[in-house]
Order: structure tokens, then sequence, then C-alpha cells
């Protein structure tokens, strides 16, 4: 049995972000995901927001790690290569009624240490043409900022690796080794693995993995569903976020420009019994465009290029700070009744942004745990970014061009993805090897045409890079084969011509 | 025999009329609507229907796995599931010429099989 | 072949309106012409519909598409013009300057007298008729699925449903046939066809394939792979029928549910597109909004028949020909040609009255709403009929011609508009 120090359960952002502080120390680091990528749950389907903190009910795990977690960003997007825009944030009061909430929105941030301030309607429209004209004016909270979500995984984990943590994929928990009151490894369905230590980053998921180590048998993930548009930034423009004002259960549907450049419009929260079902539904895509045209009136239905949909995480643990009343709170702790294990749950938002201060909370409850956590001596900061031709002046991507011919010829017509950054995603530390793990990574197929010109060229690609059929290249793992056959190879049985 | 009152859309070219007949078996009494060769279909139509068939067969050599074909004239309907059973295990070697002939006198109908293309020989790089 | 720095016309696309501008360019005394091509062989989309159909205008045969492709393939090698293939344009300038880049050549930086856009168009996909439901593999565009098909030799599934009775659903319905899948409905939210009646016929009918009209998919169903989708009827609003939903398992659900011409490349130049058409504004021989700039065939609007797109790219291949021999654009006055009665939109928006004088201008058009009915279609200038041509009906799904004739000169010259319309007949 292959036996680590530390196994981390779950390729989201905190199980990534982990992954990469642990691999500073002098450790055996394993990461395991069921799915065959990092990042295919919540922590690539939300709004990819580094939000201010202005939010959470003072006094929260949610509060405190959102607070330290976002100004951790500025570091990380600079060591770790993740595309990151600290543009601020406005929560735009477009009724009468809204405008009388942002006093308290202010005194919240206020309560949370968040830098805020109340500007005008005619600032606002200054700052955000786009906005409601109607608008009585917006707290705004400079903090805020926009992420690249995929980039946030996969950026960490990449640097992780580089250090030393292996991470294998398709690699599902199904149950703990237990030596009494001692976690000695963990059952996956590719087999057992020995170590000392399992952290639990599953996410939606993260009720199962407790529970089956006896830990918190009433906490329970009901997973929300939240819908989203994606407009092409060629139609629509906007460079800003804009938040309504929150009601009691979300922060509402907001409008935002992210860091490619494309119009975000969402989420909306509903609940979704399987966690897994990220579908979209037609009355969810009609409520989130109802509710972003409030905000932003000029959204046009034909700048639409996409639409997804995420789970939330939202758990049922308490606040365990005196006096505050709130059920919904993060988990981070390391249980009295198991030995070796450190727990999450109920990481929704603000998780992403409170990812990397989860991540350093995690090494602190090791340490409180009697581990020496000896440094490496030679851990590697830096992951440097891939070159993404696309972004390059016309200078640099001839540059390019000429250091790799690859990097000179068009895979994907509306991003402008080349075939070398294809090549070198194939062959990367996680090396990417499915349509959507390459679609993740270099933006290919989320323009206008949604795949339908680079498709056949990436299955092209991939068969060709991995050795593989055509017919074995799938759209993310396992079941989502792309193709069935040759066209000339009719089985007898399903050949209606007979 | 009675009369029999139909509606066929004519395929002849894209415009697609609507073509009212009326025939006892294969007599056609009256047609109307479309042009001439709107009501020669009709004629074809209610006693041998034909439709050109374009399909491909596997080449070897060339820069598609596969190379277009087409039929010389339009074919029996009622033999076109033998013709596309026939092409599936038909293999040819590039290289192959626009109207090419593929299989000559396909099912003793009389009808070629034609390359829609030209398809050149390349060598693997 | 060595890349020249200068060239008098570029066209941007090798598919039928790019062949035929550059043809006619050249015949028309251009030197040196150019046609620059992202795929590794000319052709477009020719290529991959391997059907026949193709030709019956143009040439009086019925061709299959890689057929027809071949004779202006064969006809503009013939004639010395130049392709640079496998290589995507990135920009081009103002002042037809072109930069676009290729795995074999590199970088290629050249200047142009004109340019002719010919990038042809791109399929909506899911996201534009906002489909509801999982985002599973098996989800294509009709386009997609007939490159696998046709041209690499895959088939992307083995029971499919088919949104959308356009041209190119209704004819890989019919592939897919052919090649032993199963093709269990085609779906329309329309009440009427969207394609060709003959499609419906060779396609459909003969292959026993049952397509609904006034339906839609109301949900996608499946984790990792298509395994069903629930199809709804809609009234004539599109609202979604309560009761009428129905679960049809398949592994595949292809769109066929428009085009739009692809003009990323003439928006960044600066060329004005029409809202309506998301092509180019042109007049009568299909140049755009900015001096040197042509268009031609699908990227302007798109067409039910290749032999017209081949047509547009005569025109447009003559005129930017005219263009450099003359050195400067035509500049003679132009005057809108403005949708009237059940129009939607019509090409060219604008004509040159002068060049009425020299040749017969063709409009061309789409009815709003299908009249199946007999109908005058008529132009007008001044509220004075200038011509008017009898239809048996009109549909939204066959694109209307109607010409205005030479002799109309005397007439139109002076006029300040013309507005063209489809109205009942008797």
């Amino acid at each position: 049995m292959k036996s680590y120090d530390v196994i981390i359960i779950g390729g989201g952002v905190v199980g990534c972000m982990t992954a990469r502080a642990l691999s500073r120390y002098d450790l055996s680091v394993l990461l395991i995901e069921k799915n065959a990528d990092i990042g295919m749950g919540a922590s690539c389907a939300n709004s990819a927001i580094i939000h201010a903190g202005h939010d959470p009910v003072p006094g929260t795990l949610k509060a405190r790690m959102n607070k330290l977690g976002n100004p951790m960003w500025t570091a990380l997007s600079e060591e770790l290569g993740i595309p990151f825009k600290r543009s601020g944030a406005y929560v735009a009061a477009i009724t009468p009624e809204e405008q009388g909430c942002l006093e308290d929105l202010k005194r919240r941030a206020m309560d949370n240490g968040v830098e805020a301030e109340i500007i005008s309607a005619e600032e606002m429209i200054r700052r955000e043409p786009k906005v409601n004209p109607k608008v009585k004016g917006a707290l705004f909270t400079p903090a805020a900022g926009m992420v690249d979500a995929f980039a946030a995984c996969i950026a960490p984990i990449e640097n992780a690796i580089q250090n030393g943590v292996e991470v294998i994929l398709e690699t599902e928990f199904t149950d703990f080794i237990l030596e009494g009151r001692a976690v000695r490894g963990i059952r996956t369905n590719r087999g057992d693995f020995a170590c000392r230590w399992v952290i639990n980053a599953a996410g939606v998921f993260s009720d199962e993995v407790m529970h089956k180590a006896g830990v918190r048998p009433d906490f329970k993930i009901t997973p929300r569903k939240g819908e989203y548009y994606v407009l092409d930034q060629s139609e629509f423009e906007m460079q800003n976020i804009l938040f309504p004002v929150p009601s009691a259960v979300s922060k509402g549907t907001l409008v935002l420009g992210t860091t490619h450049g494309n119009v975000l419009v969402g989420p909306n929260s509903n609940l979704n019994p399987d966690p897994l079902d990220t579908s979209v539904t037609g009355s969810g895509l009609a409520e989130i465009w109802a509710s972003g045209q409030k905000l932003v009136p000029s959204l046009q239905p034909r700048a639409i290029i996409a639409v997804f949909a995420g789970t939330r995480a939202t758990g049922n643990a308490s606040s365990t700070a005196s006096g505050v009343d709130y059920h919904h709170d993060f988990i981070i702790e390391a249980p009295e009744e198991v030995h070796g294990f450190i727990n999450t749950g109920g990481i929704e938002s603000p998780g992403l942004t409170a990812a990397p201060a989860i991540a350093e909370r995690i090494i602190e409850l090791l340490q409180e745990s009697g581990e020496s956590l000896p440094l490496k001596k030679d851990w590697n900061p830096i992951r440097k970014p891939r070159p993404r031709f696309n972004h390059l002046s016309r200078e640099e991507q001839k540059e390019l061009g000429e250091s790799d011919p690859a990097y000179r010829r068009i895979i994907c017509r509306c991003e402008m993805v080349t075939e070398g950054e294809i090549l070198a995603e194939i062959h990367a530390p996680l090396p990417a090897k499915t349509y959507d793990a390459i679609k993740r990574r270099t933006w290919l197929g989320t323009g206008r045409c949604l795949g339908a010109f680079d498709m056949p060229r990436v299955v092209e690609i991939l068969s060709r890079e991995l050795g593989i059929s055509p017919l074995e290249v799938t759209k993310r793992g396992s079941g989502s084969e792309l193709l069935v056959r040759m066209t000339k190879d009719v089985e007898a049985d399903d050949d209606p011509q007979r | 025999m009675t009369t029999e009152h139909q509606k066929l859309i004519c395929v002849m070219c894209p415009k697609g009329c609507t073509l009212e007949v009326d025939h006892e078996g294969n007599t056609v009494l009256s047609v109307t609507g479309g042009c001439k060769r709107g009501h020669e279909y009709v004629r074809q139509e209610l006693v041998d229907p034909r439709r050109k068939v374009a399909s491909s067969v596997r080449i070897t050599g060339a820069i598609h796995p596969l190379l277009p074909v087409y039929t010389s004239a339009a074919f029996p309907k009622a033999m076109i599931p033998g013709l596309l059973q026939l092409l599936r295990k038909i293999n040819v070697d590039a290289p192959v010429t626009t109207n090419q002939v593929v299989i000559a006198d396909a099912l003793g109908t009389g009808i070629d099989i034609l390359a829609s293309r030209e398809m050149r020989k390349v060598t693997a790089s | 072949m060595t890349l020249k720095d200068k060239y008098d016309v570029v066209v941007i696309g090798s598919g039928p309106g790019g062949l035929a501008a550059a043809i006619s360019a050249k015949k028309n005394g251009a030197q040196e012409v150019l046609i620059i091509e992202r795929d590794v062989e000319p052709g477009g989309i020719l290529l991959q519909c391997i059907h026949n159909g193709f030709g019956v205008e143009m040439f009086k045969e019925d061709l299959p598409g890689p057929s027809y492709a071949q004779r202006f393939i064969d006809e503009a090698i013939s004639m010395g013009i130049e392709f640079l293939l496998d290589t995507m344009v990135l920009e081009i300038t103002r002042e037809h300057r072109i930069f676009a880049t290729s795995k074999r050549r590199g970088f290629v930086d050249l200047q142009s007298k004109a340019v002719i856009l010919a990038m042809g168009c791109r399929e909506r996909t899911r996201a534009q008729v906002r489909l509801p439901g999982t985002r599973p593999a098996g989800v294509y565009t009709a386009g997609t699925a007939q490159r696998w098909v046709n041209v690499e030799g895959y088939m992307p599934g083995k029971k499919f449903v088919i949104l959308g009775s356009g041209d190119i659903g209704m004819i890989m319905a019919r592939r897919l046939t052919f090649e032993g899948a199963r093709v269990e409905r085609v779906l329309e939210v329309m009440p009427y066809l969207s394609g060709l009646s003959r499609n419906y016929v060779q396609c459909l009918l003969d292959n026993d394939i049952p397509l609904q009209l006034m339906h839609t998919v109301k949900n996608i169903i499946g984790k990792d792979r298509v395994e069903a989708i629930e199809s709804v009827a809609v009234d004539e609003r599109w609202a979604p029928i309560p009761g009428t939903e129905e679960i049809i398992p398949c592994d595949t659900l292809l769109l066929s549910v428009g085009l739009i011409p692809e003009n990323e490349l003439s928006r960044k130049a600066g060329v004005a597109i029409d809202p309506v058409t998301s092509g180019p504004l042109v007049d009568d021989h299909f140049q755009t909004s900015l001096p040197g700039f042509y268009s031609a065939g699908n990227v302007v609007h798109v067409y039910d028949l290749v032999d017209w797109v081949s047509e547009a790219g005569l025109t447009a291949g003559k005129a930017a020909a005219m263009d450099c021999t003359r050195g400067q654009a035509d500049t003679s006055r132009v005057i809108p040609v403005t949708p009237g009665e059940n129009v939607r939109y019509i090409v060219p928006q604008t004509i040159h009255p002068d060049h009425l004088a020299e040749h017969d201008i063709r409009l061309q058009f789409r009815v709003r709403a299908p009249m199946e009915y007999p109908v005058w279609v008529e132009a007008r200038a001044g509220g004075k009929l200038l011509t008017r041509k009898p239809e048996p009906y009109a549909r939204p799904g066959e694109m209307v011609t109607l010409p205005l004739r030479q002799n109309l000169y005397d007439e139109v010259h002076s006029m300040d508009s013309i507005s063209v319309a489809v109205i009942k007949r008797g």
C-alpha cells in the first residue's frame, strides 16, 4: 500500500490551495479527485469574485476567512500567475427602499473590518455607464476583485506538483481506514492508501466524508444551485462588478465583467437535491435574466454565448462565536473524536476568496496537533503562467510563433487559441486529457461558436498526443466520449437499412 | 380502378413546388402546379421513384479517410439501401480524380458511382 | 509559392463566395489575387456538404458540394490565383493591411488594394437558443457532426434527435440514416419548415423520419453523455404547452437552429454591420461601408443556394478589381433600399442608381411571415410601382429575388429611396 503523510480528498479550490500550502513542508502529500480534472465542482462554476468581505455575518468563520483570504490574492496571483484584478465592487441600489439599505450594508462592512464607501448615483453612473439609470446610489468596496476561477485551482495544484505533491484523478474516496480513533488511511475505487492525516475538502460531498469518520452526524449539505449566463465580450462589454442589494438568502444576481473579458449574469439560488445536477432550467434562466436586467437594462439576449450552473455546498453548521446566531457557517477543524483528520465543510461563497486562508488555517491546525512541519529547503513558490496567444501584442505573438510553430496555428477562432497552447496543456504538470480540461485551461470553445469549429480539431490533437483513438477522447472523463464509431463501421444490429 | 388525388412536392430543383396529381394507378390523368420538369417528376415518381444518392467510401493514402461519391444518375429508390451497404465495403486508393468511376454499373443498374472530388496521394509526414 | 508583400485583391475565405470573387477579380483586371484560407485545403464548408443539389442555377447541373467547389478551385488554380492555406487572419486594418498566422509560413503581414470578406457563417449554438438542461457530451451543431461524419469518418452518435428543420439539419438526418444511425425526430419550433421543401421530401419523408412542427427541446437529460431529450409542443408565441412533454431516448442532439454571418474581422476593421442580417451593409456591388472592403456570400446574409453565393462573389470580385484599376472606390450617389410590408431585410441595403445604366441589379430578401397564397413581390419608389413579379407563395425559409431591370434607370435615378414589399395577390 502506498503511504503518505497527508491525503487531501477533493481537488476543488480548497483542496488545491491546501495542497500548495502543504507543499512548503517536508511532507509526502497526495490529493485525490473523483472527476477527470480538478476544479470541476463549485470551485469553477461561480461568480469568480474575490469578495471584499462586507457581506458575511460579522463574527462568523466565513467573515474571518473572507477578511483574511482577500488580501492574500495579491501575492498569490503574482506567484502563481493567476489572472486577478482588484477592481472593487459595487452594491447598486435601484429603488428608494434599496437605497435605505446601503447604510446598513456599510455598517456591516465596518463591523467586518472591510473598507466601504457609499457613492452617489451620478458617481455610480460615471464609473459604470451601463448601470440602470434609475440607480439611487451604491456601496463601493475597493478590496473586491475578479479572478479566473479555474486558474485559481490549476495554478496552485501545478505549483504543488512542482514541489512534490502527487495528484490522482478519477479516484473516489469510499471510506476511512481507522485504527481505533486514529486515521490510518483511506479506501478508494483505485485501492487503499495509507496516511497519517486526511483532509476533507470534498465540497458538496464534505458531509458524506465526515460522516464516514463519525464526525458531526448532524451536519448536512443542502446543495443550492446557481445558474449563469455568459455574454460575448465583443457584443457586450463591462469592466465592473455590480451586486444588487442582497436578500436574506443570497447576495443576489450579479452582472459583472470577468478577468477574461466576458460578462457574467447570475446566479440565482434554488434548492438542488442532487449536488451533481448542474443542469440549467428555463425558469432559472428567465429569473436571472430578469434580475440582471434590473441592474443593467441594456443586456442583449443576442450577446449570450453560454449558460452554466454550479452547486453551492451550503451547510448547517452553527457559528461557534459567542452571541452570533448564524447556522450556515464554514467548518474548519481538527475534530477531537478522530486523530489524523482535518475537516472542512459548508464551504460556499465566499469559499473561493477564503480558500488560501482556509489552507493556512489547516496548516495551523496540523501544527496545533503536534506536527512539526519542517520547511522544504528547495520550495519554489513560483508557477509561471503559460503564454496565451490572444492576450499578447502582435510582436509578442510573432516571437512566440518563432519559438514554436505550433503557436502559429489557430485552433479556436473565437478565442484565438493556438495548437501550441493546447499541446502545452496536454503536457503540463497536471496533463489536460479531456476536451473540457483543455477548454477550462485555454478558454478554447468558450466563444461565440461554443466549440463547433474547434472540437473536431481538438479531438484530433488529443488523440494524437495521448496515443488514443478519437473514439476514446472524452468531454470530461469516462462515459463522456464524444464519438461513437467510425462512419463506415455499421454494426449489423443498429443498421436499419437491413 | 379509382382516381386518386395526391399532393407531391417536386424535388427537381430547389424551388420545391407543390404538385397536385390525379392518377389511376400508374396512369397520370392530370398534374397542376410546377413546370414541365415537375410533371416529368410526377410520372417518374409514381412509376419508378428514383433519387440521386451522395455518400462516401473509404480511401487510403489521401488527406481524409473518406472520399465523397455520387450516383451518375438518379438511383432506383428501392435499391438505395443495397447501394449504401455496397459503398461501406469499398476502399479505394489515392490518388483519385474528380468524376473517376469508383463503381461501374452499381447493382446492375447501369448507373456508375463517381468521385465527387479529386484526392491526391499524400505521403505521411 | 513565394508570398508577395502587396496584392491587388486579397480574399478572406475560400468557400464558394471567396472562390468566385477571386476568379472574377482576376478576370476583371486584378493582377495579383490571393485567397487566404484557414483550413488545409480550399473549398470551405462545401467540402463537407457531400450531398448533391448544388449548381442547378450556375451550371444547370445537379452536383455534390465537393464537385461544385472543385470546378472553382480548378479554375482559380489555372488562372494563377494564389492560395495561402492553413492560415488564420488575425486582423485587417482600415488601410487594408492584413495580419495572419500560419504554422508553416509563420507570421504574414501584407498589403492589399482591395479586400473581399468571404468568411461565411457560423452555426447558432444551444446557448443562443437558450436550451435548458445538462451539458453532457452529445450536443453538437449539425455542421460539426457533418464534418465528423463526411470528412473525418466518425459518427458522433447512434440515436439522434435534431432540433431545427434547417437544410443542414434535414440533410444530416438523411446522412446519418444512410450511415446506419437512427434519427428519432426532427423538431421545429416554428409552424413551418425552415429549410427547403424538397429536402423535407428527400431527406425526411424518404427515410421515414418524423418531423414535428411547433415543437422544441424542453430539457436535455444525461450527465456524461446525452441520454434523452424532453420535447414539448409550443404555441404561436413559442410558449411550451404543459402536458405535451415527451421523453425521447437518444444519445445525441443535433442543432440546426440557424446560421449567423461571421463578421468578427469585419467589425474589428470598422465595417458597418446590419443588425438584422448580422452581415455588412452593402451596395449593389457588395461594397461595404469602408472603401476597398467588399464582401461576398454568407458573410453578408445567409443564402439558401450556393449558386447565389457564387453569383454574389462574381459581383464583388468584379467591383473590387475595378476599384484597383480605377484606383479609388465607387463614389457615385447611393440610395437606400428599404424593407416594406412583410419584408425582413434586403440585400443590398443601398444601390447606385448609376449602375442601372450599365446592368440589372438583383435585390434579395426574406419575408417575415409565411404567405401560403399567391403574392406580388414589388418595388416602389416615391409610391410609384417600379416593378413586380408574381410568386405562388412566400416563405421565410426561401429567399426571394427581385431584379431591377436596366430599363428602370430613368425612373430610379432621381429617386431618394426604393422600398420592397410582398403583398397578397388578387
